[in-house]
């Protein structure tokens, strides 16, 4: 290919959102204060709702929404509001191994990276039918082909639950 | 239409992101934060495999995606109440601080 | 498909437009006056007696926590009713462990009091 080909409208907005989320998720880790990479990390999960649906994963953006930003970044800045100048008088951000932290995730993202370009991916992908019913879809292996794991997650979720309010709790009156 | 590779690299990027994170910060609730970042990207892949794989229809990669962000909504409960038992008792939440483990 | 979001495409960039001029209009065109009236926080029109930045109570955490699993529960809920009608029996017989369990942890938090506002 002699020149670089006309990117597509989609492209252009896949791109868009993707450093949307990438710079939101930068902002995470190299916030000065905890407060705003909370709210950024809120902006990041938006991000990976909007690439869920491009991927027309409209159920999976909706929970990530409803999961992610509505509940997971509330309990953060819930967190973070509750153990408040616990840092009082840190300005630092980053422990003493944040150089080899930081060597060792870049020497991580390179390697996958050139794994991911060596690798001849399948290009094209199939239309989904509008009528089948994607939810129902769901709903349906959900209950048959993984009901083990439905319920695994029901007896998880019940211990999470358990365990985290006998964490939390202040049983001093 | 997008690539495959595309979201593999957005989703290797966010998990670098969240290692680093994970790895290099001292606030515990910051710690938790990059674990967050990581199972983003994690699920962001089965996804996009789920998508440009052979039987869309079977829906492994969603229902995955789907388990594993309950997973993670259960994982951030208990981390984050660990993190305030942790404080209630040692006034503290940075994790270098935390080294009653170490001999 | 991805193609029929252009709509809410659309809308976003509106809103995020309409939100920055809204908010470099008036540093352009408002006068400037800082004062100490001013600059204090707005608290429903009554004088704040507490400084904001104090921790707060663990029971908010709670409250937040039980919404998530809550939430989480929901989410399973969800397809599981698309296709209730369909499967019938089977996949209400299917989904009752998975309610019950959860029914007993919030017996559980019940009888803990975790949800007593104290």
């Amino acid at each position: 290919m002699p020149t670089l080909p006309v990117p597509t409208f989609t492209q252009v907005v896949f791109v868009l959102i993707a450093a949307f989320t990438v710079i939101s998720g930068l902002g995470v880790v190299v916030a000065r204060n905890l407060f705003h990479s909370a709210l950024l990390l809120a902006a990041t999960f938006f991000g990976v709702a909007g690439l869920y649906v491009m991927l027309e994963a409209e159920f999976l953006a909706v929970t990530q929404i409803l999961i992610y930003v509505g509940a997971v970044a509330t309990l953060i800045t819930f967190a973070i509001m509750l153990t408040r100048g616990a840092m009082h008088g840190e300005t630092n951000p980053l422990n003493r191994q944040w150089g080899k932290a930081a060597l060792f995730a870049f020497l991580f993202l390179v390697g996958l990276l050139g794994y991911l370009g060596g690798i001849p991916w399948p290009a094209p992908f199939q239309a989904i039918q509008a009528d089948e019913g994607l939810i129902a879809r769901l709903g349906e292996q959900l209950v048959t082909r993984y009901m083990v794991s439905l319920e695994v997650m029901g007896l998880l979720l019940m211990v999470a639950l358990v365990g985290a309010i006998l964490l939390a709790r202040d049983d001093k009156p | 239409m997008v690539p495959l590779n595309w979201y593999l690299t957005v989703a290797a990027l966010l998990f670098a992101l969240g290692l680093y994170g994970a790895l290099a910060r001292r606030n515990a609730i910051a710690v938790l934060m990059g674990i967050e970042l990581m199972l983003n990207a994690a699920n962001l892949n089965l996804v996009a495999f789920w998508r440009y794989g052979e039987q869309v229809m079977a829906l492994t990669g969603q229902v995955f995606a789907i388990l594993i962000i309950a997973l993670a909504a259960a994982e951030a409960a208990v981390g984050l109440a660990l993190i305030i038992a942790v404080y209630r008792d040692r006034r503290t939440v940075d994790v270098e601080e935390l080294d009653l483990l170490q001999g | 498909m991805a193609e029929s979001y252009l709509p809410l495409l659309i809308l976003i960039v509106l809103a995020l437009g309409f939100g920055a001029v809204v908010l470099v209009l008036p540093a352009l065109l408002g006068p400037r006056e800082i004062n100490k009236q001013k600059m204090q926080p707005y608290e429903s029109g009554i004088i704040p007696f507490t400084s904001p930045r104090r921790r707060f109570p663990v029971k908010y955490y709670l409250v937040a926590m039980l919404f998530l699993v809550f939430d989480v529960e929901v989410i399973f809920l969800y397809p599981w009713a698309a296709v209730l009608r369909d499967m019938g029996v089977f996949a209400l017989v299917a989904m009752a462990p998975f309610l019950l369990v959860l029914v007993l942890g919030f017996v559980y938090e019940l009888k803990k009091g975790a949800l007593h506002w104290r």
